[in-house]
């Protein structure tokens, strides 16, 4: 008991995990602790749930309609990530969707048809969500420069845009909701229609099952050009089979959610099929809400993480000073942050606006809180310098399970809000705590 | 003496800053050759990080020119700066402590693929080379900065410093965080980088250190500079009472360097 300081390592260096302790194990497969965390927490919530309602919960219908429900601010969270970890916040991202969310109702209803792009101009719907994209890059970049290059503190630039664009929405349609979008449009909304289907799904399975296998193989490659360390065999094969399984499971269970058969049949009857005995079954395959998510959280890690912007990102928040010593612009950094944001607000608008079929001034009403506690809950911390895209995504799915669990036990909105500002505050006291033992990343 | 010919790697001439009604620097002029270490040495305040920071970018001078090979240049920011060659280890280290060691040594000049990602790699792979030069023994490459022990994080800003082919080096308290064996490290390090001819500015509180160092010594008071003197021509002594009073010995009266005696 005397030698425990003699145990330790000598010279502080990283000593080699140990083989046979299960921690040891899972280091040198070097998974992310943290979000394999998330993903028990996510199963648990999902399963404590499951239960309470008798097995009825963990469907794929229900699956599909949370994770739908999810996507929007998971989304705008990716974006809130790189904003939280560079020391600021962006508080008007409920109000820009809304505006964009209404921009893009009154295109398709108003605006295009009368400069001679009735509803049927080809791409229309194209042609409308490149203006949304640009309108929120612009935003953005307002917003961004006013932020990064006049020096005002984003918390009051942001708090500003919240009220003022909120209230531009209103002037917008002069207080009236507004409904009828392009037909296509509305495919990006997802439900049984604005899905991919069962085939698509299955290629896309196999895309992303392939593309696990050659991340794999190219990173043991370029360790092994350096001489740096390599993983143990096992545990690149398990990481493979555990990747793709998880992978083929998910396309499995959204290809196991059918096509409601009022449409199924009517899809039928135009079709001239005959429907089988038991009613015609067309799986729906991954909504389109949910296959925009997969590519924005591909595109934002890739960025984060690969990208001399993200680097530039995550060393500014570490440490500001070091960051323009270093000779980086940090503020044309800064104003890219916010421009990718305001992008990013326009793509949840798209699938706002896309469920709705329109749009009404409270689209996106609150999502800065949904949103930044998505990130928060996802491991992003104020202290700026730290937290993941992925963290931020599953954070949001963490607190749209809570908040879907809940009100299919049937407790009212005011119900779900009251536990998830509890989860809020619990989940970061418990990273708080932990990351003080852990004295780091 | 009589080497006119080549101009000094750098010449600061005149240069001044004041922070609000501060004057921080005043009327300040420096130069520093290749292969040479001077020594700049001051009270807290005299001004010595300040004028440095005239010279990496971190702070633009009000007044006053900057000559580098004897041709005018103009350093606006830390950019312009490392675009000359000129490479700064500060006293804060400047050091994104959520960042890995190959992040900071590479901080601003990432090398990339041809597709234009980063390629961590290769820049592994390079800080690996440089590091083993300066810290043997270093293997937490992959680990936060923040995690690393005041003698590995200064060796992790010394490698950014030297790995970029430096002209000119600024060290502003390199050994002030460091235990007696990692200072002997640096001391090896002045002398090896001096040897291959790189000019070297060299902050310290630590007169001994500057004394061992040092070829010429600019001492610093109230801003202005007291005089560069050659290592050889003058004792520790003196230069500390250059260093308290701002004046040359000469010019100090028998009571003030008697005072001094006292004092000491």
């Amino acid at each position: 008991m005397t030698n425990v300081a003699d145990a330790a390592p000598v010279s502080g260096q990283a000593e080699p995990p140990a083989r046979s302790s299960i921690r040891g194990l899972i280091a040198q497969t070097e998974i992310d602790l943290r979000l394999f965390g998330m993903l028990v927490a996510l199963a648990a919530i999902l399963l404590t749930f499951h239960i309470l309602s008798g097995g009825k919960l963990f469907q794929a219908n229900n699956m599909t309609t949370m994770a739908v429900q999810a996507a929007n601010v998971a989304i705008i969270a990716t974006g809130m990530v790189l904003i939280i970890v560079s020391r600021n916040i962006d508080l008007s991202v409920g109000s820009v969707v809304g505006f964009i969310a209404m921009t893009y109702a009154l295109l398709m209803t108003d605006w295009m048809p009368a400069l001679g792009m009735g509803v049927d101009f080809p791409f229309r719907w194209v042609i409308a969500l490149a203006i949304g994209v640009l309108l929120g890059a612009f935003i953005g970049g307002v917003q961004g420069f006013i932020i990064a290059y006049i020096g005002v503190p984003s918390f009051i630039v942001t708090l500003g845009g919240l009220l003022s664009i909120r209230g531009a929405v209103w002037y917008l349609s002069n207080g009236a909701a507004v409904s009828g979008l392009d037909p296509t449009f509305q495919l990006i909304g997802g439900g049984a229609t604005g899905s991919i289907g069962g085939t698509l799904t299955w290629v896309l399975a196999i895309v992303g099952g392939i593309a696990i296998v050659v991340l794999l193989m190219n990173s043991r490659r370029q360790r092994r050009r350096h001489g740096f360390a390599l993983r143990p065999m096992w545990a690149e094969v398990l990481l493979g089979i555990l990747g793709i399984l998880a992978v083929v499971g998910v396309a499995a269970f959204a290809n196991s959610n059918f096509w409601p058969p009022g449409l199924a049949e009517r899809y039928a009857t135009e079709n001239g099929i005959t429907p089988p005995p038991g009613g015609l079954k067309i799986p729906t395959g991954f909504p389109w809400p949910i296959i925009l998510l997969i590519g924005v959280t591909l595109v934002m890690t890739w960025l984060a993480t690969r990208r001399r912007f993200g680097r530039y990102v995550y060393a500014y928040g570490g440490n500001p000073d070091a960051a323009e010593l270093a000779g980086i612009n940090t503020r044309w950094t800064i104003l890219k942050t916010y421009v990718l944001m305001g992008v990013l607000c326009s793509i949840a608008a798209a699938i706002a606006a896309a469920r709705l079929n329109g749009s009404t001034l409270d689209v996106g009403t609150s999502y800065e809180l949904y949103v930044i506690a998505a990130a928060v809950v996802g491991g992003t911390s104020f202290a700026g310098g730290i937290g993941t895209i992925p963290g931020a995504v599953l954070g949001a799915f963490v607190m749209q399970s809570l908040a879907y669990g809940l009100s299919f036990m049937g407790v009212n909105s005011p119900g779900q809000n009251v536990v998830a500002g509890i989860v809020l505050i619990v989940a970061v006291g418990f990273d708080t705590l932990n990351r003080r033992r852990g004295g780091g990343s | 003496m009589t080497a006119v010919a080549a101009p000094p790697l750098v010449e600061m001439r005149d240069i001044n800053v004041a922070f609000g009604g501060v004057h921080a620097v005043r009327d300040a002029t420096i130069d520093l050759h290749a292969g040479e270490v001077v020594g700049l040495v001051g009270g807290n305040g005299a001004g010595k990080s300040t004028l440095m920071r005239v010279l990496s970018g971190a702070r633009p001078a009000d007044s006053g020119e900057i000559l580098l090979n004897g041709k005018v240049v103009s350093i606006a920011n830390p950019r312009d700066a490392k675009a000359l060659n000129i490479e700064t280890i500060y006293q804060t280290l400047a050091l994104a402590d959520n960042v890995d060691c190959p992040g900071n040594v590479f901080l601003g000049r990432e090398l990339a693929t041809s597709l234009g990602s980063l390629d961590d790699s290769s820049m592994e792979a390079e800080t690996r080379k440089v590091m083993g030069r300066l810290n043997p023994n270093f293997k937490r490459f992959k680990m936060p900065v923040r995690s690393l022990s005041g003698g590995q994080r200064q060796a992790v800003a010394i490698a950014r410093a030297v790995y970029f082919n430096a002209r000119v080096l600024i060290m502003d308290e390199p050994t002030a965080a460091l235990g007696p064996a990692e200072t002997a490290q640096v001391r090896d390090l002045v002398r090896q980088l001096k040897d291959e001819g790189i000019g070297i500015f060299l902050i310290s509180h630590d007169i001994h250190d500057v004394y061992e160092l040092s070829d010429r010594v600019s001492i610093m008071y109230q801003g202005r500079i007291v005089d560069t003197v050659d290592k050889n021509d003058v004792t520790t002594d003196e230069i500390v009472s250059m260093i308290i009073l701002g004046k040359r010995p000469e010019e100090a009266t028998q009571k003030e360097l008697a005072q001094l005696e006292l004092g000491a």
